[in-house]
């Protein structure tokens, strides 16, 4: 059984329909992509399944449970999260606080500690500044944060919303790799990409998103050589 | 030393005033609407202060009633009548409020009728060094609302609770993300102010005891302006924009000639801050980063 399994997912927003009627699964220990152009309804999906915006019709399941109609911070303590679109750090607060919360759901002081550890120890340039107000961090340190946070919850599987989005190529370079390094350390990942190259590279499994709708499916490899993605998302 | 006396004086009714802007800052930064029956809990809590004092006769222990049941009252408020229009227009919410505040003010008449009650909680007397003379009052109500705002301070600033309450005030979506549950938080949030409504009406009294179905209307309007002035959302802005207005409440009040002008000089003050700056003294001028 996949580990998430989200059918024939209905979105709409007031009248306009954002999802068709989805379906795709993530099995434990994959990267799965969700690429698509603008406004095709990725950053819908994800908020939909994490129950930040809710859906029409349709379920998702998530590590055997039926999470369609779940509050959102109850998903979160099941062991699923999301960075979402835009990083949405706490700007207000410290670095050191940001991944407090992100260990919200966590009662136990120690481990709590030993997770933060882990995050500075993943990302150092996070420890250099603990203690800097997070809304003056570089939107590379934004988006190690993001992570960083998002990590905190221990999650089993993780959503990445456009996590390259305004980062300079050296720093797109170092979230790809970042990803890849979760995922060989036990975290299923979802992503959702608009930079479909390096994004299919690291996938095991991909689907394309066009207007609310999944049109094409398949292994990384065979959607970076296909001629559909090449022409469209691949700049030829 | 009248220089002193009307300081002080003013710091004490300023810190009345921030006990109520803190409520309506608290409850906007975090459920993002203007809560206007909130000045008619402290009314709430007057009345059952002076019902606790008639039958048992012990104004801490009314305090006491009043600070539980107002947050009751709070909390009830929030749930049936704002949480169901979670999402909905700020102005159908708005409306509500004020239906929520007529309603209140109107049960409250029904029950003990126009006719203002006297609560006297304690004559306790002057504090009186050489010339300075200051009702002993002023020194609880100063010293009390201002241990609360530190305690208040502390507890934002390094509970758990309190950096979840910076969090969903900042950002709703992300904080149910970290396994926030908001609707708890602002559960919470409406607790607090109303606790501290309760406690501001205890200080109005001590002051004043005439207690009548109207008594939060105007504080309720002036703490709210001491919430604008400070930066709505903001706690130490609340707690800055009410000693300001105390302040110059006490100080206008020693003038003659402006004495009669005391509120529109106060309302005067909430349109140079906002002239000057839009959003408060302490408000956040939100910068945008992608
Ligand atoms: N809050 C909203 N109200 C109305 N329509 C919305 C809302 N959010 C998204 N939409 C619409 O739904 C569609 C899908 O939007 P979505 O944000 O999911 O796209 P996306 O694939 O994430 O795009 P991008 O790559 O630009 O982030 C778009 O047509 C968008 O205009
Ligand atoms: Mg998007």
């Amino acid at each position: 059984m996949a580990l998430l399994e989200v059918k024939d997912l209905q979105v709409y927003y007031g009248v306009i329909q954002a999802l068709k009627g989805i379906s795709f699964e993530v099995n434990e220990g994959e990267i799965v992509t969700l690429i698509g152009a603008n406004g095709a309804g990725k950053t819908t999906t994800m908020q939909s399944i994490i129950g930040l915006i809710p859906s029409s019709h349709g379920t998702v399941m998530f590590d055997g449970q039926d999470i369609t109609k779940v509050p959102c911070h109850k998903i979160v303590h099941a062991g699923l999260t999301q960075v979402p679109e835009g990083r949405r750090i706490f700007q207000e607060l410290t670095v050191y606080e940001n991944l407090l919360m992100g260990g919200f759901s966590q009662k136990d002081q120690t481990l709590l500690k030993k997770d933060i550890e882990n995050i500075y120890e993943r990302f150092p340039r996070l420890a250099e500044r603990k203690n800097q107000i997070a809304g003056t961090l570089s939107g590379g340190e934004q988006q190690m944060l993001a992570i960083g946070r998002a990590m905190m919850s221990r999650p089993k599987l993780l959503l990445l919303d456009e996590p390259s989005m305004g980062l300079s190529p050296l720093l797109v370079d170092q979230v790809f790799e970042i990803i890849k390094q979760l995922r060989d350390d036990g975290t299923t990942i979802l992503l959702v990409e608009q930079n479909a190259g390096k994004s299919l590279a690291i996938s095991d499994r991909a689907y394309v998103l066009e207007l609310g709708e999944i049109v094409l499916s398949g292994t990384g490899a065979e959607l970076a050589a296909s001629d559909e993605v090449k022409k469209a998302y691949l700049g030829g | 030393m009248e220089i002193i006396e009307t300081l002080i004086n003013g710091l004490s009714s300023g810190g009345t005033y921030a006990m109520i802007a803190l409520g309506y800052t608290m409850v906007y930064g975090i459920a993002k609407m203007l809560n206007f029956a909130h000045g008619d809990i402290i009314m709430v809590g007057g009345y059952m202060l002076y019902v606790t004092m008639i039958t048992a006769g012990n104004p801490m222990l009314g305090l006491i009633a009043a600070v539980i049941f107002c947050v009751l009252l709070g909390i009830t408020v929030e749930k049936i009548a704002y949480k169901p229009l979670r999402g909905a227009s700020p102005l159908a919410v708005l409306i509500t409020a004020i239906g929520v505040s007529y309603l209140l003010q109107s049960t409250a008449q029904m029950i003990f009728g126009t006719a203002p009650k006297m609560v006297i909680i304690a004559d306790m007397g002057n504090f009186e060094v050489g010339a300075l003379k200051i009702p002993y009052y002023t020194i609880v109500t100063l010293v009390c609302s201002f241990v609360i705002m530190i305690a208040l301070t502390m507890f934002v600033k390094t509970t758990k609770i309190g950096r979840a309450m910076v969090a969903v005030s900042e950002d709703r979506g992300a904080a149910q993300l970290m396994g926030i549950n908001v609707n708890g938080i602002i559960m919470i949030t409406f607790a607090i102010g109303s606790a501290l409504a309760a406690f501001a009406g205890f200080f109005m009294l001590m002051k004043a005891p005439s207690l009548s179905n109207t008594l939060g209307a105007m504080p309720g309007i002036k703490a709210f302006t001491a919430a604008v002035i400070g930066g709505i959302g903001s706690i130490p802005g609340a707690m800055c924009g009410g000693i300001l207005l105390g302040v110059v409440e006490a100080i206008s009040f020693k003038i003659p000639v402006i004495a009669p002008y005391t509120d529109a000089i106060e309302f005067m003050i909430l349109i140079l801050i906002l002239l000057v700056r839009p959003t408060g003294i302490m408000g956040k001028v939100r910068r945008e980063k992608v």
